[in-house]
């Protein structure tokens, strides 16, 4: 349950808004990252901490994309197919990582590792291709680029090639 | 290459620089705010920032100064700053530079226009995909907390300015000044009817201002440097100040390039992002964000400011500038901006919701050679049958990559069309009909 497990956290989140119903979507950040996705019971949960009803919680959580409504994968690999991406080859590099992961969109791996999205703009458009997976963004992608990723994350969960602070183009003096 | 005095990107620009509280006082931090909270009135702060010239940088380019003065002085209650930081036209991703390198930057202006305003809380509505730039901002507001930038008793003045980051959840229209009040109060992020203007009916239907993240970050500046200063750097009277490009597509360095407004598209492409990529020539190029109806080469000598690059019938908009290289398919551009579009559109309004749709499918089958000539007027009736018709400028926004590609490239249109193979205008692969068949 959230309520015990976050009470500090939550609580905090509350005393911003004069009025409850804008943590929503904060709290269902929360349940999302606690359980990878949005379960029917952390709806009805929220829905007890705002003072509203399960299907107030619902017609909001599912206007937005970034809310999973059903279970993923460990690993939530989201490339953009948008125009900028799709200028620069984001098209065949989709292909190729269907190929690699064998699944296609909205599918997850047999492993449970991948789940492969394709997504529209994320607001990288000068590196593209690019993709994120969980929180991280993942730019200027090639295929060698993104095989070495998903071995990376298999191995250790994490990947040294995700973005830190962006600035592009880069100084030079550094 | 014309060197330009950088401003917002100055900072970053310097090596070593991280964006830490400790740097952005060494360079002179939060002494524009400093000034604000001891020596000058809102009223002053207001005509110094109206006399800057200073244009919104979200996308409609409404002068910063006008809309602040919409705010009710006599109202006492609670009154709302909210940081556009939803950063979500397509092209564009220049906020995410500015609050990942410099956060400080953006909460120094923050924090200026909640004085100039009378608000006392200010929420950064930072679009969901961008955690890194959500924690970065976090742990900046702490340390201006705790340097009292920020908070209880702003430099002692017994002023609050308290901030917080609220992360959307994956939705473009949220971006839309409406649309990003109503999902801050927990709803779906549907834009509202206007009138009422956020100004008095705003974020709980208090008197509120949306500003985007790179306006806001003007604000020390004009403060610590005068607004003749500022009112004389770009293409005055109508477009002062620098503009962050955004460049993407075929050139050879995209990136974000911060420029006085007014120098050339030539400039800003072949001088400051390096030209083509490749021994292709450039073919069109969208000014402003998916939302600006595409150009052609021959518009490579309009200025990049606010009344040139309408003149040439399309908009300056968000900075997002996508070049595209002799041998793209303009069709398919312009049904990849289509299909965004579908995606994002919030429903709401019927001309938007189902126009979309069926923009993209009639695009769709020209693409796939089942179209058929007849089509090209069903496009032209469904975009005007969208446009000025729904409760946002979303709508506006969406026809435009097909009202310019069908301008400057209808041959290609009709080049597909021509190799299709015939299908009869009943069919059912065919649901949408031109209005006068
Ligand atoms: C569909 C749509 C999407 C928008 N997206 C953004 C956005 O992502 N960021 C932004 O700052 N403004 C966006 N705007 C513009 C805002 O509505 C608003 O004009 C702007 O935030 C005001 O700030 P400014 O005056 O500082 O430019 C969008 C507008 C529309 C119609």
């Amino acid at each position: 349950m959230l309520a015990e497990k976050y009470q500090d956290h939550i609580a905090d989140l509350l005393a911003r808004y004069p009025v409850k119903r804008s943590a929503l979507l904060p709290l269902l950040n929360l349940a999302q990252k606690e359980e990878g996705y949005v379960s029917e019971s952390a709806m009805k949960e929220i829905a007890e901490i705002l003072d509203l009803t399960p299907p107030q919680v619902y017609e909001t959580a599912t206007f937005y994309t970034m809310f999973n409504m059903n279970p993923i994968g460990k690993f939530h690999v989201q490339i953009c197919k948008s125009l900028m991406c799709g200028l620069v080859g984001s098209d065949p590099l989709i292909q190729w990582v269907q190929q690699r992961l064998g699944v296609g969109p909205g599918q997850t791996t047999s492993d449970r590792l991948f789940t492969l999205s394709v997504v529209e703009c994320l607001g990288s458009c000068g590196t593209g291709p690019m993709m994120q997976v969980n929180d991280d963004y993942y730019e200027r992608l090639s295929e060698e680029r993104v095989g070495r990723i998903f071995d990376e994350l298999k191995e250790t969960g994490n990947s040294s090639l995700k973005s830190g602070p962006f600035m592009v183009p880069e100084p030079i003096s550094r | 290459m014309p060197t330009h005095e950088k401003i917002l990107l100055k900072n970053m620009d310097q090596p070593g620089y991280t964006g830490s509280l400790k740097d952005y006082e060494a360079v002179g931090g939060y002494q524009a705010l400093r000034r604000v909270m001891k020596e000058l009135a809102p009223a002053d702060l207001i005509d110094i920032v109206k006399q800057s010239g200073l244009r919104g940088r979200g996308g409609a380019g409404f002068p910063t100064g006008v809309k602040w003065s919409f705010i009710p002085k006599d109202y006492t209650g609670p009154k709302y700053l909210c940081c556009n930081a939803d950063e979500s036209e397509p092209g564009t991703f220049k906020d995410r530079q500015l609050m990942e390198r410099d956060p400080h930057q953006v909460l120094e202006g923050i924090a200026i226009a909640c004085q100039a305003i009378g608000a006392e809380t200010a929420y950064i509505y930072i679009r969901g995909e961008f955690r890194l730039g959500a924690k970065i901002l976090e742990h900046a507001i702490d340390e201006a907390r705790q340097a009292r930038y920020l908070g209880e008793n702003v430099l002692s003045s017994g002023v609050p300015i308290q901030v917080y980051v609220h992360a959307g959840a994956g939705a473009y229209i949220c971006g839309e000044e409406t649309a990003l009040l109503e999902s801050l109060e927990g709803k779906r992020g549907m834009p509202r009817v206007k009138p009422p203007f956020p100004a008095t009916h705003g974020l709980y239907q208090k008197p509120t201002v949306v500003n985007n993240v790179e306006t806001l970050a003007n604000l020390p500046h004009i403060v610590t440097r005068g607004a003749d200063w500022f009112a004389s750097i770009g293409s005055p009277p109508k477009s002062t100040g620098t503009r962050i490009f955004c460049l993407s597509g075929h050139v050879k360095q995209p990136g974000n390039y911060e420029v006085p407004m007014g120098i050339t598209f030539r400039e800003l492409i072949y001088e400051h992002a390096g030209g083509m990529r490749g021994e292709k020539p450039l073919k069109a190029f969208i000014p402003g964000g998916a939302s600006a109806s595409f150009l052609t080469e021959a518009h490579l000598d309009v200025k990049l400011d606010f009344e040139s690059v309408a003149q040439a019938g399309s908009m300056l908009g968000s900075g997002g500038v996508t070049v595209m290289e002799e041998g793209t398919s303009m069709v398919w551009a312009a049904l990849r901006l289509m299909e965004f579009f579908y995606h994002e559109s919030c429903g709401k309004c019927t001309p938007c919701r189902e126009g979309s749709s069926w923009l993209v499918q009639v695009l769709q089958r020209i693409v796939d050679r089942r179209g058929r000539m007849e089509d090209l007027q069903v496009l032209a009736d469904l975009c005007q049958n969208i446009v000025g018709r729904t409760v946002c400028a979303f709508g506006d926004a969406e026809i435009a990559p097909i009202v310019g590609t069908l301008q400057y490239w209808r041959n290609e249109y009709e080049d597909l069309i021509r190799e299709s193979t015939a299908i009869s205008t009943t069919s059912k692969e065919l649901p949408v009909l031109a209005l006068n068949s």
